[in-house]
């Protein structure tokens, strides 16, 4: 099955193979795209429009806050704004940007044609694009939520929140688990069943590892707060007594069931942002990483760890002595595998030959940034220390370090080098880096005097303040570091604008950095298929220690969607599979889920009528067809993939 | 930052140690980045893999640097659970035992120092005397709030369901501020509360003076004050204690003009933002339970001088 001379595709081939691979065109096609590529690239798009909704209202809080007893907003306005800010930022553009990039070069990065599950993988894009425009939409007719992107009982209950505020809060929530839930399963998958042949285990991309700890990660996480944001809806809907004091309900349940998801919810961001840093510092130190091993079991413990610390989110709220000491040692013991990894990006630079590219000017800052963050958050864990610090703005200042540091600087480094990929042109170097510092020198200005105003005693969370304090000088540096930010993002933006306007370079600026993994070993941008030809694998970095008479995959039929499954552990060729065409019910499947979200905040036969349109999409979209329209042709019996019981299995797999 | 109490203390020397290990970290993070890159950096991406096997320096380096990280982290660790320990210890039994509830948005305070009888309600105000310990029992009559004084001590949270205990015992006399910690709706801004350590003579002077009930009016413009109050809507929701006024849904006013604020810390107590408040209690407060009561010129002097009386 695998021929060792490639020299197979013929011109024709491909164009047939890219026509198989082909997307519906024209506006109405656009909603029946299952192809990985596209989809990543609108979930990237869309993800980065919340940032800048988001870093909007961060910065009319940052005008608010800029003077003491400013009279700018009201305190109606701020809650809402620094609750949909958290909401944004956390659930519209954190996670799911890095799920973005997951569903954009997992299947690159492992030579697959396709992403696993495509169309759950579209159908979960039209859940996040219609939870995040619900949640503006509310927003703007002056019912955005108010409580807080952490929505605690028993405020969040109706009794203290009678408007429909906290209920937008809890089914974006209900919106962001389903979407972010699908990309997991998919992204997994992929990465455990499609790997390119010979890419074992141990080869796997430190990226794509990043991307499946992150997907168990949201597996394990998200039905806590599924199981928390529906105890609130039904409190709130059917007047359930889960979180209701006053009739036997407790009110630091809801804590206990939003921090043991809320806590992961951070490694969820930052881990996908190590595999960013782990890839580019390989790629800039033209070295192997240091510490492959060492690093991706890094990455498995801190997932696993994550799970055991939520309780230093309640220090405050008083519990047992001896319970807050075991999470103060968890909190702090998950420093060693962060730090262990951060010891590895120096060794690589340290015995690497470093190039100074836009990229790796983030990655700079990244560690700057995320070194400080991840050192004020070894203080938060120590209890008589948070008591003092918690809910104050150095807790403001230390959860930037740690998201911006870990995760968007990351991430601003990772557009840099991947645009050229997905886009097939280069950004420029110069306003890259003017980007880079600007936003680097107005992030240390924005944040680093919350620490200190923190630690004057000036709480989260509060619109205004007496000038009595002595707070306003700080404050209004931070506001002025606010605009430096801002200013940055708006040369990234004239950066992506200006970039797009080129012609699309020549097909040579393939592997423009000549880095060393898969996703390159394409065009820029990649055709439909991902692959012309189908790559195996020798090592790592494909691309560094692959020899020039690396085997290629054939057997794939040119003329259908073929995709290769492979053994989880070794990746030795499984069976053939037919990826799913393109389809326009996963669209009306979410646009039905979406009608009975929002029906359901308002009856709870919405819950019961709204099922039947959902399970009218799925019906058209499961729905099987015939080998002669199209459909999968019974797999014959001459070719089981799995050997019979005392039966030897075929030699080489059985395709 | 300055502790004027054990336990604000020994975080503050907890808070040192951590501050100037982890300085010490941060600069040799970066240093070691920087020589890193003054090393061996050369511009040109083209040039080609070294993929031979890392020097055995290196290696051992980064085994030293993780296992410094865990020794430091076990010190943190250690160095955390002897603050807390030391924190725990203030427990003796001759302590002031005060009950702290939360409303949206202002603390109402309970004294139970002494007999049953003489239990004294008050509100936003806290009087405790140094040197000996004060347990502050800490609940919520509605949504979570959180108390917190960083002079004294760490916060702690009032949530409702619950009641728990903190200790805290000043170690010198003044006047600290704080304020709600924990989002609490609309007005969490303006939460403050203001904790005066005083010498144990003069603590106990006050508690006395504070267990009395309201100075009767004396004058005739107090009277007709005291008579606006009962007759207004303000008696329904305050206490004067010795008058007709038992509303228990606002903080209690039976002395009042000895508060340095009012409104939980969002004017300073002065006859003018007196008047300015009761007019119009939603233009400094939005969203909080008091109505605007438009009185005339004449009942409004007499209301705030009656107030004022009220020491």
């Amino acid at each position: 099955m695998i021929d060792p001379t490639s020299s197979r595709a013929s011109l024709n081939a491909a164009a047939v193979l890219e026509r198989t691979w082909a997307d519906p065109t024209g506006l109405i096609g656009w909603f029946a795209h299952v192809d990985h590529k596209s989809i990543g690239r609108r979930s990237l798009v869309t993800a980065f429009t919340f940032f800048l909704l988001g870093g909007l209202l961060a910065a009319t809080m940052r005008l608010q806050l800029a003077r003491p007893q400013n009279t700018l907003i009201s305190p109606d306005l701020y809650n809402q704004i620094f609750t949909t800010h958290g909401t944004t930022m956390m659930f519209l553009f954190a996670v799911p940007v890095m799920q973005a990039l997951g569903i954009y070069f997992v299947p690159l990065m492992v030579g697959a044609r396709a992403i696993a599950f495509p169309r759950l993988v579209a159908f979960s894009y039209w859940i996040f694009l219609f939870g995040g425009i619900f949640l503006y939409v509310s927003f703007l007719l002056n019912a955005g939520p108010d409580v807080g992107w952490f929505s605690y009982t028993p405020l969040a209950e109706t009794l203290y929140t009678p408007t429909k505020r906290a209920d937008v809060w809890a089914q974006l929530i209900t919106f962001t688990e389903v979407a972010s839930l699908a990309i997991a399963v998919s992204i997994i998958t992929t990465a455990f069943k499609l790997r390119a042949p010979g890419m074992t285990l141990n080869r796997i991309p430190i990226f794509v590892w990043a991307q499946v700890v992150t997907s168990f990660m949201v597996i394990f996480a998200m039905p806590a707060v599924m199981l928390a944001s529906t105890s609130l809806i039904l409190d709130r809907l059917v007047n359930t007594h889960f979180f209701d004091v006053e009739r036997g309900g407790d009110a630091l349940l809801w804590q206990h069931m939003f921090w043991f998801f809320g806590h992961p919810e951070v490694y969820i961001i930052f881990i996908p942002g190590t595999g960013i840093v782990s890839t580019l510092i390989s790629t800039f130190s033209r070295r192997p990483m240091f510490g492959y091993l060492a690093v991706v079991l890094a990455l498995v413990s801190t997932a696993f760890m994550g799970f055991g610390l939520w309780v230093h989110h309640m220090f405050a709220t008083g519990l047992p002595q001896l319970g807050e000491s075991f999470f103060t040692a968890a909190s702090m013991m998950i420093a060693i595998p962060t730090g262990l990894q951060i010891f590895c990006w120096l060794a690589t630079l340290w015995s690497g030959r470093i190039t100074l590219a836009t990229p790796m000017l983030w990655m700079l800052g990244f560690f700057a940034v995320f070194t400080l963050g991840g050192l004020t958050g070894v203080m938060l864990a120590a209890v008589p220390l948070n008591t003092q610090v918690h809910d104050t703005f150095f807790v403001v200042a230390h959860l930037h370090y740690v998201l911006i540091g870990g995760a968007v600087f990351p991430l601003f480094g990772a557009f840099y080098y991947w645009f050229p990929k997905i886009a097939g042109r280069m950004l420029s170097e110069r306003l890259g880096a003017w980007f880079c510092g600007l936003f680097f020198v107005g992030f240390n200005l924005t944040f680093f005097p919350m620490h200190v105003l923190g630690l004057h005693g000036m709480p989260r969370r509060i619109y205004t303040y007496d000038a009595a304090m002595g707070w306003g000088t700080l404050n209004a540096l931070a506001s002025v570091g606010a605009l430096l930010m801002a200013s940055g993002v708006i040369v990234f933006l004239a950066d992506v604008w200006l970039a797009l306007r080129k012609p699309i370079a020549d097909p040579a600026a393939s592997n423009p950095w000549n880095a060393g993994t898969l996703e390159w070993a394409t065009a820029s941008p990649p055709p439909n298929s991902n692959f012309l030809e189908m790559p195996t694998v020798a090592g790592r970095d494909p691309l560094w220690d692959n020899p020039p008479t690396q085997p290629i995959v054939i057997g794939l039929r040119d003329t259908a969607r073929d995709i290769l499954v492979t053994h989880v552990l070794d990746a030795e060729p499984d069976h053939r599979y037919r990826s799913p065409e393109p389809s326009y019910w996963p669209f009306w499947t979410a646009v039905a889920t979406t009608i009975m979200f929002i029906w359901s905040i308002f009856s709870p036969w919405g819950v019961v009528y709204g099922a039947i349109p959902i399970l009218i999409a799925m019906i058209g979209w499961f729905w099987p067809k015939r080998p002669d329209e199209g459909g999968t042709p019974v797999w014959p019996i001459a070719h089981r993939t799995l050997p019979r019981p005392n039966e030897e299995p075929a030699p080489g797999g059985a395709l | 930052l300055e502790p004027a109490a054990s336990a604000a203390a020994a975080i503050h020397d907890l808070w040192s140690l951590m501050l100037w290990t982890s300085t010490i970290v941060f600069i040799a993070v970066l240093v070691a980045l920087g020589l890193a890159l003054v090393r061996r950096r050369r511009d040109r991406p083209t040039q080609p893999i070294d993929s031979s096997a890392p020097p055995a320096a290196v290696t051992r380096t980064v085994t030293a640097a993780t296992a410094l990280t865990v020794v430091i982290l076990f010190g943190f660790l250690l160095a955390s659970l002897w603050t807390s320990r030391a924190i725990a210890e203030v427990r003796p039994t001759r302590a002031v035992s005060i009950h702290v509830l939360g409303h949206q948005w202002w603390w109402e305070i309970e004294y139970e120092e002494g007999l049953p009888s003489q239990r004294m309600r008050t509100a936003n105000e806290i009087h405790i005397p140094v040197g000996r310990p004060v347990v502050f029992k800490v609940t919520s009559r509605d949504v979570i709030h959180s108390f917190w004084v960083p002079n004294l001590h760490g916060k702690r949270d009032l949530i409702p369901g619950y009641t728990t205990a903190i200790w805290i015992q000043a170690t010198r006399p003044g006047q600290f501020r704080g304020q709600c910690a924990e989002f609490c709706g609309l007005q969490h801004a303006h939460m403050a509360i203001d904790v005066i350590a005083e010498p144990e003579n003069a603590f106990t002077a006050w508690l006395e003076s504070r267990r009395t009930s309201a100075r009767p009016a004396g004058s005739d413009i107090e009277r007709q004050g005291e008579a606006v109050f009962m007759s207004a809507r303000c008696a329904g929701c305050h206490t004067i204690r010795g008058t007709d006024a038992n509303g228990q849904v606002a903080p209690d006013l039976t002395h009042i003009a000895s508060r340095s604020s009012i409104a939980a810390g969002t004017l300073p107590n002065t006859p003018e933002h007196l008047a300015a408040w009761i007019v119009n209690p939603q233009g400094f407060k939005p969203g909080n339970q008091m109505p605007p009561n438009l009185l005339s010129s004449a009942d409004m002097q007499a209301l705030v001088a009656y107030l004022g009386s009220l020491r």
